[in-house]
């Protein structure tokens, strides 16, 4: 069975409070029509079920989100995935600012840009390692105080001249790997990230991800692919460790 | 200090070997390398940071740590510690580190207030044989109550009232994270909470799965790291706490270094063995006081607003307006932590030189919520700074409904204030995670202690109401006419709201 939900002038708090009573009670999949700012969707739920939303969620979607995979199918807001620790989330659009903040796991496919701080403080632990991918853009300070997880960006669509990401890409950056098809202007780096080449390992891992989100937006991955890869890592895990004086 | 240093030893380690019977207990017990044993012990005095551990475990008392007078010449305006500091940043070029509150000389304006008492015309109370009422609730009260009457004629509560706390004594056992201290110290924190009837807060760094049987008698914090935060975790607790600032280092964000991080820290966390924990200045979700509301109410769907969210920052200069912003943001419980509270780590200039004293930032935040008409809205805890039950009954005069306490439950473990938290070498266990260390502190004898702390204050606190001619805690809550001040200038008097000694009502 699979619950629609009319969410024309329906308040985020009896909208999501309606969704997790039906999930306690069993239902699987929900269908979100006609949404329009409604915040917090898919927050702190820990059951298997799936979200579509028509219309545009508001700030801080599947934040605390602990399992659950949510398609959007509009422009997504700030905060997207906000401390999210497992799950899927495919934005058919663009995403807002602090996207992915503190994410330890799960996937986060946007097809358009991302805003700023994209990715900041993602962390990995275990087998927990966050995903992101955003098929456009990314503002400044993309990957800041990254710690762990994957941060792709593919800059497709772009206008002549645009840049991949923003100023200060990866600064404080300690964890974790960022992908960018193209290439980036030193000057953008924070000064903890160095631009390496891939190797193979790197090809595996990002052929695997790419692969499962050109599926999701009928995209052509060989396409992608044809285009070279850098990678940014950070330069040593303890950025700050002759900061101070004990 | 490392002993290759040209800085002269702060201490001196004087050993009568007259009674040394070479039993070298006190070689086993310095954690920070300062004892050696050849033919007999020899202390590296430079080394040595006075944490009394090898003074006090010494069955001979044959050891005493001195201060080393003569380290530097006498000069007024040079104190030795300012030349101790250019030493120490001319020899590594970096940030001074330090750990405990701010030791500084500011006034403590405890110290200049003073309770008041009955006498004739308005009888003391007997708080050992008569009721006595120290019980407080953490959370949002309704503006007003509504009732209706049920068919057979008794009264229904019709007003919803939002979720409340339940505190036996008003006293809670500070943020202090597990990666900062020991899990024995989260163990003794926890249980002696249990047992009193109060709370403890994890602080920043997560909640180790032993504790969450505890989750009652728990805070768990948010903070910019969001370390160890997952639904779960929210879930497991009477209270979630967003972390904005803390008194001792306010505006300035955490690293714990890769070191600590073990096994077991490294799951609590959720960040791989060895990785630093970076916990940002800011929350980059929080840039407004519209921006906190959206995190109060993100934390409210996760916990299915079951839980009151606290909001805690540091006393800053402007803390009224700013505490006024969190209660109209949703919060239903404002922490104010003043500049004298503790850390276990932070940049020198900042914890000797930034933000204000507890007491008036206390009396500042609960006259503006009065001012405005929200001050039912949220609870008020007061945090940094408070050393006694004397204190803590005069938190609750100029508006506290509860206390917090951190460097007073350390030093109820063992802690001597040595102040050397940040090097993870705590003799007396609590600020390492150095196994043979962590040991040292019995969670059993740990949460004894504090327990015992705590019956203490609580009897304390008593007598004071007593001594008050009333018999609950509600009547001294925002009670200022009931304190005096001495030595008080007047503007400061104005702003705790307080009349001078010899004034009468």
């Amino acid at each position: 069975m699979v619950m629609r939900i009319d969410c024309k002038g329906l308040y985020y708090r009896k909208q999501n409070k309606i969704i997790r009573n039906a999930a306690e009670e069993g239902e699987t999949e929900f269908i979100l029509d006609n949404a329009n700012g409604q915040r917090y969707i898919g927050s702190g739920i820990s059951k298997k079920i799936k979200i579509t939303v028509n219309g545009v969620p508001g700030n801080d979607l599947a934040m605390f989100m602990n399992g659950p995979t949510i398609i959007v199918n509009a422009n997504a807001q700030d905060g997207v995935a906000n401390t999210m620790n497992a799950g899927e989330l495919i934005v058919h659009g663009s995403a807002g600012d602090v996207i992915g903040y503190g994410m330890r796991g799960g996937k986060l496919y946007v097809q358009g840009n991302v805003g700023y701080r994209a990715g900041i403080h993602a962390k990995e632990y275990k087998k927990q390692v966050p995903i992101i991918i955003a098929g456009g853009v990314a503002g400044d300070f993309c990957g800041e105080y990254m710690a762990g997880g994957i941060l792709v960006l593919l800059g497709l669509n772009r206008s002549e001249g645009e840049p991949i990401a923003g100023n200060y890409l990866g600064t404080g950056m300690h964890g974790g790997v960022i992908y960018i098809r193209g290439e980036v202007d030193e000057y953008t780096l924070g000064k903890e990230v160095s631009v390496l080449p891939l190797d193979s390992k790197d090809m595996k891992v990002l052929t695997k991800h790419l692969k499962e989100y050109c599926g999701h937006f009928g995209l052509d991955l060989d396409e992608i692919m044809a285009e070279p890869f850098i990678k940014l890592q950070p330069v040593s895990s303890r950025p700050y460790g002759s900061l101070y004086a004990y | 200090m490392a002993a290759t240093s040209e800085l002269p030893p702060e201490f001196i380690v004087k050993i009568d070997y007259d009674r040394c019977r070479r039993c070298k207990r006190c070689v086993m017990n310095c954690s920070f390398g300062c004892m050696h044993f050849t033919d007999r012990v020899v202390p590296e005095h430079k080394l040595c940071v006075a944490c009394q551990r090898c003074v006090t475990y010494c069955p001979e008392h044959a050891i005493t740590v001195t201060k080393n007078e003569l380290a530097y010449k006498e000069n007024a305006n040079w104190s030795p510690e300012l030349r101790k500091n250019i030493l120490k940043q001319a020899e590594t070029g970096g940030i001074l580190l330090v750990g405990m509150g701010n030791p500084r000389d500011y006034p403590i304006l405890w110290d200049h207030l003073l309770i008041d008492a009955c006498q004739v015309t308005n009888p003391s109370i007997d708080p050992l044989r008569e009721p006595m009422e120290l019980r407080t609730f953490l959370g949002r009260k309704p503006d007003r109550l509504e009732f209706v009457e049920r068919d057979d004629g008794e009264i229904d509560l019709a007003t919803e009232i939002e979720p409340q706390v339940r505190l036996d004594v008003p006293v809670i056992f500070g943020a202090m994270s597990y990666g900062a201290v020991s899990l024995n110290v989260h163990r003794s924190l926890v249980m002696a909470a249990a047992r009193s009837g109060t709370l403890m807060n994890t602080g920043e760094g997560g909640l180790h799965r032993e504790l969450y049987p505890y989750a009652g008698n728990v805070i768990v914090q948010v903070a910019s790291g969001r370390f160890g935060v997952h639904s779960e975790y929210l879930n497991t607790s009477a209270m979630v706490e967003i972390k904005i600032g803390q008194g001792a280092k306010p505006g300035i964000g955490g690293h714990l270094p890769g070191e600590k991080v073990d096994e077991d820290i490294s799951k609590t966390r959720m960040i791989p063995v060895g990785s630093d924990a970076i916990s940002p200045a800011p929350h980059h979700d929080i840039y407004s006081i519209e921006d906190l509301s959206q995190l109060i109410y993100a934390i409210k769907e996760a916990t299915d607003y079951e839980k009151p969210v606290s909001v805690k920052i540091s006393a800053v200069h402007n803390v009224a307006a700013i505490a006024s912003g969190i209660v109209r943001a949703g919060a239903d419980v404002v922490t104010i932590d003043g500049f004298r509270g503790g850390t276990g780590a932070a940049p020198m200039v900042i914890r000797d030189n930034v933000g204000i004293p507890i007491e008036l930032a206390l009396a500042a935040v609960d006259q503006r919520l009065r001012d405005e008409g929200i001050r039912n809205n949220a609870s008020i805890i007061c945090a940094g700074g408070i050393r006694s039950s004397g204190d803590m009954a005069k938190a609750i005069a100029l508006g506290a409904d509860a206390v917090v306490i951190g460097t007073a439950a350390l030093v109820a473990m063992g802690c001597r204030i040595c102040q050397k938290c940040y090097t993870g070498n705590c003799a007396w266990g609590i600020a390492t995670q150095r196994p043979e260390l962590v040991r040292r502190l019995d969670p059993q004898v740990g949460s004894a202690r504090l327990s015992n702390l705590l019956t203490a204050w609580s009897l304390e606190l008593k007598e004071i109401l007593g001594s008050l001619g009333v018999n609950s805690i509600e009547s001294l809550r925002g009670s200022r006419e009931r304190l005096r001040g001495v030595g008080l200038d007047s503007q400061t008097l104005e702003l705790l709201g307080v009349k001078p000694a010899g004034v009468g009502q």
